[in-house]
C-alpha cells in the first residue's frame, strides 16, 4: 500500500472578491523557512494592482454604508472563520516563519484576538475620535471621523500574519478599503485569511489580497492616483523613502511604524479623516 | 476715488470712515526674530514688504538665507532641549494666557497693521483675524496642562522642533494657529510668514518677548520661498505648512523617507450647495461670505456655487444685486467689504484664470464698482454658464470670482461638489436637516458649513481631505499634529 498522496493548494490573488491567478498568469514559487517548496504563488502584475484599486473604490462605499454595528459584525465573522481554520493557520505561519509549532498557534490566537478588539471598534471610533465642538457662536458643531478612502498596504515582511491582521483590520474597521501587498517570502498566511473573508460576509473588494514581488508591484499601489493611505509596514527605510515620495504626488497619507501588538489608536487615527459640520441654530 | 453714478448708488453712499495708518507703529525696518532677540540676516540682505493697496513700500525686513534659518532652527533646539521641555504643562498655560490677552491689548494695532501689510478690509482684520488669533492661543492655553487628558494616550510627548510656514492671506490668523498648539503640546517654533506679508508675526514676535516666553522658544524667519525651502531642509522634527496644493506635495516628497511629521492645508475648490428650499436672503448674504470674503484669499472659499435648477434665476439676479453693492476700495475704511488683492502676481493669477473662464465660453458679469487707480484691485466677479470642465471650476482662483453651476437631485449636487481632486470645505443651503445631513456624509470635505460659510472658531478641527491637505488646526483634535503619538 502506497501513501495517500496529498493534494496541494494553488494559492491565488484575492480582487474584487474572486480569486484569479494573476492576470498576467505568472506565479513565484515559495520557500519554508529552511528553504525548502511550499507552494507556487500567484505573482501579482501592475494590471493586478489597477484592478484591485478599481475593487477597492467601488466596494469602499457599500462598506462604509453599512451600520458600524453591522461592519463590526463582519469583522468578528472573519475571526470566526479564522478561529475555525486555526490549526491551518499555525501550520502555514509555523512554515513561514521558522517557529514552533507551540509559538505559531500563540501568534495565531493573538491576530485572531486583534480582529476581535479591531471588530469592536466598528461602532466606537466615531465617539472616540469624534464629538461635538463648544463653539463661540449659535451652531451644532461636531466633528465625525470618516474613512480616508482606499487604503494600499505594503505588509510587513516578517510577521506573516499578525503583523498583516493589523494593517489591514484597523482601517477596515474605521470604513476604509484595502488592498495590501502580502510578505514577499512568506504571503500564505495571508492568503488564507483573504480567503476566509470571502466567507465573511465582507463585501467583495473591501480587502483585496495580492501576493507578488514587492518591488515591483508596491511602486504602482503607492503612485496611484486612487489610493488615499498608504501603509509602508513591509518597507525598508529607502524603499519606504522611495514609495513615499510616489505617494506625495497626490497628497496620499503615508503610515510608518505602527507596533502590531500597541493597544494605542495610532492605526485606527491614521486613515481616518476628520469631517467637521457647522449647522446654524434658530428658531 | 472717481465718483459713483448718482442715480443707482446714492442711497449707498457713506462718508469715508478711515481708521489711521499711524495706529500700525510702522517702523522702517523688521529683524527676523532668533533666540529671543531681534537680529540683522547673516548677509545683511532685505526685501521690501508693500502696501498693496497703494503699492507703496510699508518697511523693509530682513530675508533669512540658510545660515539664519540653522541659527533658527539651532536656537529653537536649545530652548526645547534646555527650557522648554522642563517647562511645566501649568507654566506653559500660562505663557499662553499672556500671550493671548498681549493680543487683546495690541488689537488694534495689530489689525491696522495687518490691513496695511495684506489690504484685506480693517472690518475683517479687526473682526475676525485679530479677535480669533487671541481666542486661539486663549483656547490651546487651557490644553497645555491637559494633554493626558486628550485622548492620545496617558503621557503624550511634544515632538521638538516644529518648523512652520504660513500663507499671506491671514498673516496673524495663520501664525496663531500654527503657535498656539505647538506650543501648548510643548513644541519650540520656527515660524516662516509669508514674503508679502511678514509685518505682524514680527510684532506677535515682540509680544513673545513681552510675554517674557523663553529666548528661542519661537523664532521668526522672514524671506521668500527659498527661507521655507532652507527650513523644510533643516533638521526640524515636524513641519507644518499652510499654503498652495503644489507647493504643499513638493514639500511632502522632500519629506518622504524623512521621520520629520508632517501636516498640510492646503489648496480647495469649495462648493455652496443651494437647494431650492433655503431661505434666499440668508443665501444671497451666505454667497458673499463664502466667495468675497477677504477678497477670496480663502483656501476653503465658496468658490464653486451649485444652485438647483428651479431656483437658479432668482439666486442669481439676487446675487448680482448684491454683489454690484459690495464697496470695494481703501482696506482702512470701516464701510469697506472688498479690500485690495495681495500683491501684482496674485492680480496676475486672477486675471489669467479669468480670461480663461471667458476664453472657455463662461459668461462674465463684474461688479460695475469703481475701483482706486493705484493698488492692486479686481472687482468681485460671477461667471455663470460654467461647466465643470472650465479651469475656472476647477484651478483654485484665490481671489473673488465665483463659478456658477447648477443642478437637480441631491445625488447630482454631490457628485458635481466631488467632483474635483480638493476637498477642504463645503457649504449646504436647505430648511430640511434631512437632506442638509445626508448631503453633508457624502461630501469629500474636512469642513462642511449647513446654512452658514466661513466660520471658524479654535474649538473646531479644520483641515482637508485628498489634495486639500491631510491634519487638523483647532479643537482637540489640532493637538495631534503636535504630539508623539
Amino acid at each position: 500500500m502506497s501513501e495517500r498522496l496529498d493534494v496541494r493548494k494553488t494559492y491565488k490573488l484575492l480582487v474584487g472578491g474572486a480569486f484569479p491567478r494573476s492576470e498576467s498568469g505568472r506565479s513565484y514559487e515559495v520557500l519554508d523557512a529552511k528553504g525548502r517548496f511550499l507552494a507556487n504563488v500567484a505573482q501579482a502584475s501592475r494590471k493586478d494592482v489597477r484592478d484591485a484599486v478599481v475593487a477597492a473604490r467601488s466596494a469602499q462605499r457599500a462598506w462604509w454604508s453599512l451600520t458600524p454595528y453591522n461592519r463590526g459584525q463582519v469583522l468578528y465573522r472573519l475571526a470566526e472563520m479564522a478561529e475555525a481554520r486555526a490549526g491551518e493557520l499555525a501550520e502555514q505561519v509555523g512554515r513561514a516563519e521558522g517557529i514552533r509549532a507551540a509559538e505559531a498557534r500563540a501568534t495565531v490566537a493573538r491576530s485572531i484576538d486583534r480582529l476581535v478588539w479591531y471588530a469592536g471598534w466598528c461602532d466606537k471610533v466615531a465617539q472616540v475620535l469624534g464629538g461635538q465642538n463648544p463653539v463661540a457662536g449659535p451652531y451644532f458643531n461636531f466633528s465625525v471621523p470618516v474613512p480616508s478612502g482606499v487604503v494600499g498596504v505594503l505588509a510587513d515582511q516578517a510577521s506573516s500574519l499578525e503583523a498583516f491582521v493589523d494593517a489591514v483590520a484597523a482601517p477596515l474597521a474605521t470604513g476604509n478599503a484595502v488592498v495590501a501587498l502580502a510578505s514577499e517570502a512568506r504571503p500564505i498566511p495571508a492568503a488564507l485569511l483573504g480567503e476566509m473573508s470571502a466567507t465573511s460576509d465582507l463585501v467583495p473588494g473591501a480587502l483585496n489580497v495580492l501576493t507578488g514581488r514587492t518591488g515591483e508591484v508596491a511602486p504602482v499601489l503607492a503612485s496611484h492616483e486612487d489610493v488615499d493611505g498608504l501603509d509602508l509596514a513591509g518597507a525598508d527605510d529607502g524603499f519606504a523613502g522611495e514609495l513615499a515620495a510616489l505617494a506625495a504626488e497626490t497628497v496620499t497619507r503615508v503610515l510608518r511604524g505602527a507596533d502590531p501588538q500597541d493597544r494605542g489608536l495610532k492605526r485606527l487615527r491614521a486613515f481616518v479623516e476628520t469631517s467637521t459640520v457647522w449647522h446654524t441654530i434658530g428658531q | 476715488m472717481e465718483e459713483r453714478p448718482a442715480s443707482t448708488l446714492s442711497a449707498l453712499e457713506y462718508d469715508p470712515a478711515p481708521e489711521s495708518a499711524a495706529i500700525a507703529r510702522l517702523r522702517e525696518s523688521y529683524g527676523l526674530f532668533i533666540g529671543g532677540a531681534f537680529v540683522e540676516a547673516a548677509d545683511g540682505a532685505t526685501f521690501e514688504t508693500l502696501n498693496p493697496a497703494t503699492e507703496e513700500p510699508l518697511a523693509r525686513v530682513a530675508q533669512a538665507g540658510e545660515a539664519d534659518v540653522a541659527a533658527a532652527v539651532a536656537a529653537a533646539r536649545r530652548a526645547y532641549d534646555k527650557v522648554w521641555r522642563k517647562t511645566t504643562g501649568p507654566q506653559r498655560s500660562k505663557y499662553l494666557f499672556r500671550i493671548a490677552r498681549l493680543i487683546q491689548e495690541r488689537s488694534r494695532e495689530l489689525a491696522v497693521l495687518e490691513s496695511l501689510d495684506n489690504g484685506k478690509p480693517i472690518r475683517e482684520s479687526r473682526d475676525i483675524d485679530v479677535p480669533l488669533a487671541a481666542a486661539h492661543f486663549f483656547y490651546y492655553a487651557g490644553w497645555a496642562d491637559k494633554l493626558e487628558h486628550a485622548g492620545f494616550g496617558p503621557d503624550p510627548r511634544p515632538l521638538g522642533v516644529a518648523g512652520q510656514i504660513i500663507p499671506w492671506n491671514f498673516p496673524l490668523l495663520m501664525a496663531a494657529w500654527k503657535l498656539a498648539p505647538a506650543l501648548a503640546a510643548g513644541n519650540t517654533c520656527v515660524l516662516k510668514p509669508a514674503e508679502t506679508t511678514p509685518l505682524s508675526a514680527l510684532v506677535l514676535a515682540e509680544i513673545l518677548q513681552q510675554a517674557e516666553l523663553p529666548d528661542g522658544v519661537v523664532n521668526v524667519v522672514t524671506g521668500d520661498g527659498s527661507t521655507g525651502a532652507a527650513l523644510v531642509a533643516s533638521p526640524v522634527d515636524k513641519v507644518a505648512f499652510t499654503g498652495s496644493t503644489e507647493v504643499g506635495k513638493v514639500i511632502q516628497r522632500r519629506l518622504a523617507g524623512r521621520p520629520t511629521r508632517l501636516t498640510l492645508e492646503l489648496g480647495g475648490k469649495g462648493a455652496n450647495i443651494v437647494f431650492d428650499d433655503a431661505p434666499m436672503d440668508e443665501v444671497v448674504e451666505g454667497i458673499v461670505d463664502g466667495i468675497f470674503f477677504n477678497q477670496g484669499h480663502v483656501c476653503c472659499a465658496g468658490s464653486r456655487l451649485l444652485v438647483q435648477e428651479s431656483v437658479a434665476e432668482e439666486v442669481l439676479h439676487r446675487l448680482r444685486r448684491r454683489v454690484d453693492q459690495l464697496r470695494v476700495g481703501d482696506p482702512l475704511d470701516k464701510n469697506t467689504d472688498v479690500g485690495a488683492i495681495n500683491s501684482a502676481a496674485q492680480l496676475e493669477k486672477i486675471r489669467e484664470l479669468t480670461a480663461w473662464g471667458e476664453r472657455e465660453g463662461a459668461t462674465r458679469y463684474s461688479s460695475p464698482c469703481p475701483l482706486p487707480e493705484r493698488g492692486y484691485w479686481f472687482a468681485p466677479t460671477v461667471f455663470t454658464d460654467v461647466a465643470q470642465t472650465h479651469r475656472i471650476a476647477r484651478e483654485e482662483v484665490f481671489g473673488p470670482v465665483l463659478s456658477v453651476l447648477t443642478f437637480r437631485t441631491p445625488e447630482e449636487a454631490v457628485a458635481k461638489a466631488n467632483n474635483t481632486t480638493y476637498g477642504l470645505a463645503c457649504g449646504v443651503w436647505s430648511e430640511k436637516g434631512s437632506r442638509t445631513l445626508w448631503v453633508a456624509e457624502r461630501l469629500r470635505a474636512g469642513v462642511v458649513w449647513a446654512n452658514t460659510y466661513n466660520r471658524f472658531d479654535p474649538a473646531s478641527p479644520f483641515g482637508g481631505v485628498r489634495e486639500s491637505g491631510f491634519g487638523r488646526e483647532g479643537g482637540r483634535h489640532g493637538l495631534e499634529a503636535y504630539l508623539d503619538v
